[in-house]
């Protein structure tokens, strides 16, 4: 399947009508059946199987204003190894970083990861978090990124042009980001864009948002940056599930999704991995479509590990801070 | 279940049945102690397994007659003559217990009854304990109930209750009864009066003053008794339009007020304009809660036609998710037909779909190997014309029409002897309000269904029954002066 | 000079609107309250008993269908027409029930004066009787009292006060209603009904059978679409009989009481002919 770009500009009129007749979302309907999933009692073989799953599906993540050099390198080390003592614990699926640390990721990650297997590196872009700046600061942020050795491009969209109604200028600057993605042997940084769900209000807005997205050429859609509350929730996630399965019954094309930010214990991991499954099933549940955007999470998951390993609760002090 | 994924098998996580205690044999509650019925015995199973559970005391009328007698003597000189005030407190405490020991009586109604544990754990109980809480705040409020300056207690209520809600149903008989002032005789159903009998033990721990409550267990035959018995002042059932009718003629021309929730074959209305996500999800729960065993269930979908082909497929994917298995798994959504008479009819009914030419699909599932199993079915290609659109089954089985213009689905919709409740899924405020003014039936769910609180009057139209339970309209069925 | 010969009217049935004689062509003589003969009566049958049911059905949504208000407006113009008639309505409650025309007149006032009270509940019940109801969970949940259908009134034998305080609550809550009249004395019953044709009272609403109730009660009573049957005129092996027959499609059913007429009702007859109806839906944005 050809995608994303061949989908071209789209008019304004046929984006509205295109969302338009999506059906609506009932809050209270989706809330109560995201809660239901979260009543699944997942025990011992299954356990373990998710939670290495959620390792190996975690973008470990450090988006602060006083990240260095130093900070980053840590993480790139805590995704490749999360538990040093273990060598079956798998990897982490990527580090997330901003766009000037990606080279020094690019370093302490060392040859044989990136696009040929092991830990990616994902960038935010796009004036991230808010993504209020001009189209070219963007675009010239998302290939520095790609240039500097980004597998992954976490772009925001422009909420506010969402919300004013200009769908168009959305559209536009996702598909331009994509191009923007591209690198001088053809191949291209896979592209994950963030709605930041917590700004858009609406479940309506989130599944239209979502379908924008994908149409645009989306490889990813995620929830949200982090820095706005309420980030990542067990519905909204549940709502981009089936938005990416309905759009690939339409289209052919999948599309992954990533919840960020708020995701901080193994128990809220395998509640998202057990909407995965029974909303979308295995096709679904592999790093490749299906990603945690988060930092703490990630030591949790492996507390249980050692617990499910050892038989006896661990502690902090076992598991490395980085 | 067999699911048709691989990688993500949920192992087994069975609720632990070691928190109940259950007794190899039963006798009845009357006057605030169990004691030994004047008939025979008879067993009741786990329809899960067909594992003998207990042997239950079948109550002779002679053993209703002790009954009434308690309940009557508790009345005239102890409950009717507690301030409200204090009524309220007993009803509390119940609530109370009720809570406190809500992990028992989940495991111990899903063993009796068959219905998934997430269930009885987390709709049943849970309402249970609320609905008491409920009522206990009415008791000292009765002058509000509508009826006038402290209006009376009507006397002796005897209730029947049936298999699909056990202990739910005994709370919206029970608490009503005795916030109004009112004793009761309860008889639950044969085959789900473990529930029952524990909350005897409720009643005793929370001190309820004797004869208050009273218990009697047995089949029809006791029922019989207990709606003819000359001494009590008001029948409350729930159970089948058969049976209600029966009960409706046998109090003719006496003074006993009587409340009827019936059968039901309700429509759950979807247009194309509806949450089609949620819709799926209200389809899936309208009539695959509790097996279908409901008779509110939503076992008439109408679609409209130009969505039929999508929310069919929409469906049939997430009817393929459910899981059905042992009741005491956390991770079962479909559990045991109550019993194998029940099993019988619902076979039959879904034989008779078959041979009226619907084409039947069923979720694929492994039924296991002894105990009652239906797998989730639907009937698609049904019209008004088959006898699966009008007869309740009582079971996993939903049948699906097609309509095409809002009075095709409210033509539809009333096109039935029964009343009882409604669905309508449309984005279209406006619309939701027309229908819900024209659908005949006593509770429109829209956009949602099958929800239930105790503040919220449930009951039907026509062959549904009347009278209201619920609220200050079921409080006041409890009541001198209400019309029922 | 000889007298005036009067011109002598004959009473027929209210049916759908229109005075029919009873199909089966009986008649039975209508007395007053010495036993004289005052006039033939239609002897309505279970033929008719059919019509008028399918006529009440056949009115029920459009009735049901009105606005409060103009169902009120409606009920008073009914009020307006009977006070016009008062004279009229006296003298045949005086025969009828041997009254004095002191008395005459206070039941004929207070039953005009009844339909002017049901006449202002048309709007209001539903305030009294439904309910907002808080339930613990994101849903907005409101009761309303619903019309009950079709209801069958077989009327108090000896009062047009009672008459009029059992047809108007059913009518009021939007039912639509055949009444039996009294065996005995029938003949205001056939006034009220003219009164209702002349009143805005769509056809159909009130349907009046003259006739005996044990002959048609039974009929009523099993009739599937019959929804509700006040029974208050009724002896009590009759109204156990009827309450039976009701039981088939589950009629709501009213058994006889000892009203007195001339007391300000309660609201147990509008609560009676009307369906609890509760509604939910989500709260969300």
């Amino acid at each position: 399947m050809t995608i994303g770009t061949n989908e071209g500009r789209r008019g304004e009129e046929s984006l509205r009508s295109l969302l338009g007749g999506l059906p609506g979302v009932d809050q209270v309907g989706l809330e109560a059946r995201a809660a239901a999933l979260g009543t699944r009692s997942i025990k011992t073989t299954s356990k373990q199987w998710a939670i290495d799953l959620a390792i190996s599906m975690v973008d470990l993540t450090t988006l602060e204003g006083s990240d260095t050099p130093g900070k980053v390198r840590a993480l790139a080390n805590k995704a490749m190894r999360p538990d040093p003592t273990d060598p079956t614990c798998p990897p982490a699926a990527a580090v997330c970083v901003y766009p000037d640390m990606v080279a020094v990721a690019r370093e302490a990650l060392g040859a044989g990861t990136g696009s040929a297997g092991g830990v990616q590196i994902a960038s935010v872009a796009t004036a991230f978090p808010s993504g209020r700046a001009a189209l070219d600061i963007k675009l010239a942020d998302t290939r520095n990124a790609v240039a500097d050795g980004a597998d992954e491009i976490d772009m925001v969209i422009d909420r506010g042009a969402f919300l004013r109604g200009d769908l168009a200028l959305v559209f536009e600057e996702i598909v331009a980001t994509r191009e923007a993605c591209g690198r001088p042997d053809g191949t291209r940084a896979h592209l994950k864009v963030i709605l930041e769900t917590g700004e858009l209000q609406t479940y309506d807005s989130v599944r239209r948002a979502s379908w924008l997205a994908m149409h645009a050429g989306a490889d990813f859609i995620k929830t949200s940056t982090g820095k706005i509350q309420p980030a990542a929730t067990a519905p909204v996630t549940l709502l981009m599930l089936e938005a990416v399965r309905d759009f690939r019954l339409e289209t052919g094309r999948q599309v992954g999704v990533k919840p960020a930010g708020g995701i901080r214990t193994s128990k809220d991991a395998i509640k998202y991995l057990v909407m995965v499954n029974e909303t979308l099933g295995d096709d679904w549940l592999d790093p490749d479509w299906f990603r945690f955007g988060a930092s703490s999470l990630l030591n949790d998951l492996l507390l249980q590990r050692q617990k499910m390993t050892t038989g006896h609760y661990s502690g902090p002090d076992y598991v490395t801070l980085d | 279940m067999t699911s048709t994924r691989s990688a993500f098998e949920y192992a087994p996580a069975p609720e632990s049945r070691s928190i109940v205690d259950i007794k190899s044999s039963y006798g009845l509650f009357v006057g605030g102690e169990f004691v030994d019925g004047s008939g025979t015995s008879f067993t009741t199973i786990n329809p899960a397994t067909e594992e003998v559970l207990a042997e239950i005391a079948e109550a002779t009328p002679a053993d209703v007659d002790r009954a009434v007698a308690a309940a009557r003597t508790a009345h005239t000189r102890v409950w009717s003559k507690l301030p409200g005030s204090e009524r309220a407190k007993y009803l509390y405490r119940i609530a109370r217990i009720m809570a406190e020991r809500s992990r028992e009586f989940a495991v111990l109604e899903s063993l009796d009854n068959g219905k998934p544990i997430k269930e009885s754990r987390d709709v049943d109980v849970p309402l249970v304990s609320q609905w008491f809480f409920y009522y206990a705040g009415w008791a000292d409020k009765l002058s509000y109930a509508g009826l006038g300056p402290d209006p009376k207690s009507l006397g002796v209520a005897g209730q029947i209750i049936p298999w699909n809600f056990p202990i739910m149903m005994l709370a919206w008989k029970i608490a009503p009864a005795l916030a109004a002032g009112n004793t009761v005789v309860l008889k639950p159903a044969e085959t789900t009066s473990l529930t029952a009998l524990l909350f005897a033990e409720v009643c005793q721990q929370a001190d309820l003053p004797a004869g208050v409550v009273n218990i009697v267990t047995g089949a029809g035959p006791t029922g019989q008794a207990l709606v003819e018995h000359p001494d009590i002042d008001k029948v409350a059932f729930t159970g089948s339009t058969a049976v209600g009718r029966a009960i409706a003629r046998s109090v003719a021309g006496s003074r006993k007020k009587v409340t009827l929730e019936l059968g039901g074959k309700a429509a759950n209305i979807v247009f194309d304009d509806a949450p089609l996500d949620q819709a799926v999800e209200g389809i899936v729960s309208g009539i695959f809660f509790n097996q279908g065993h409901v008779c509110c269930a939503g076992s008439r979908l109408l679609v409209q036609e130009n969505v039929y082909e999508e929310v069919l497929e929409r469906l049939k994917r997430r009817m393929s998710t459910l899981r059905l298995g042992d009741p005491l798994d956390k991770n079962t959504d479909i559990g045991a037909i109550n019993s194998a008479e029940q099993l019988a009819r619902i076979t039959e009914l879904s034989a008779v779909g078959d041979a009226e030419g619907a084409e039947r699909w069923s979720a694929p599932c492994e039924l296991p190997d002894s105990g009652f199993w239906f797998a989730p079915t639907i009937f698609t290609g049904v019209t008004q014309a088959h006898r699966i659109a009008r007869e309740e089954i009582f079971g996993p089985v939903l049948s699906v029409l097609t309509f095409r213009t809002p009075s095709e689905a409210i033509e539809k919709a009333n096109n039935t002897p029964y009343g009882l409740s409604a669905g309508v899924w449309t984005e279209k405020g406006s619309r939701i309000l027309a229908m819900a003014a024209r659908l005949r039936a006593g509770v429109v769910w829209a956009n949602t269904f099958n929800q239930f609180d105790p503040a919220s009057p449930f009951g039907g139209y026509k062959e549904s029954g009347y009278g209201r339970e619920g609220g200050k309209h079921g409080l006041a069925a409890y009541l001198e002066g209400s019309p029922s | 000079m000889a007298e005036r010969v009067s011109v002598r009217k004959t009473h027929k049935l209210y049916i759908g609107g229109a005075f029919p004689r009873s199909e089966s062509g009986r008649t039975f003589e209508a007395l007053d309250a010495k036993g004289r003969f005052v006039a033939n009566m239609a002897h309505a049958s279970r033929k008719d008993a059919r019509d008028a049911v399918r006529a009440a059905r056949a009115a029920f949504a459009g009735w049901s269908g009105r606005t409060p208000y103009n169902r009120g407006q409606v009920l008073y113009r009914i009020a307006e027409v009977m006070e016009d008639r008062r004279d009229q309505f006296v003298e045949q409650v005086r025969a009828a029930e041997g009254l004095t025309a002191k008395q005459g007149a206070t039941v004929v006032a207070a039953a005009v004066d009844r339909v002017v009270w049901y006449a202002g509940w048309a709007d209001k019940y539903t305030q009294v009787l439904g309910n907002a109801n808080a339930v613990s969970a994101p849903f907005f949940n409101l009761s309303s009292p619903e019309p009950t259908g079709v209801v069958a009134v077989l009327a108090p034998q000896d009062s047009l006060l009672g008459l009029v305080s059992t047809v108007l609550p059913a009518i009021a809550t939007g039912n639509t209603v055949v009444v039996v009249s009294s065996r005995e004395h029938p003949i205001a019953a056939v006034t009220l009904a003219e009164v209702m044709a002349t009143s805005d009272l769509p056809g159909g609403v009130v349907n009046v059978l003259t006739g005996r109730a044990d002959e048609i009660g039974p009929w009523l009573a099993s009739h599937l679409d019959v929804n509700g049957i006040d029974l208050v005129g009724t002896d009590l092996d009759l109204a156990t009989e009827l309450e039976v027959a009701a039981a088939e499609n589950l009629k709501r059913v009213l058994r006889p009481t000892d009203d007195d007429w001339a007391v300000e009702p309660t609201l147990t007859r509008l609560a009676q002919w009307t369906e609890t109806k509760t509604v939910w839906h989500p709260i969300g944005v």
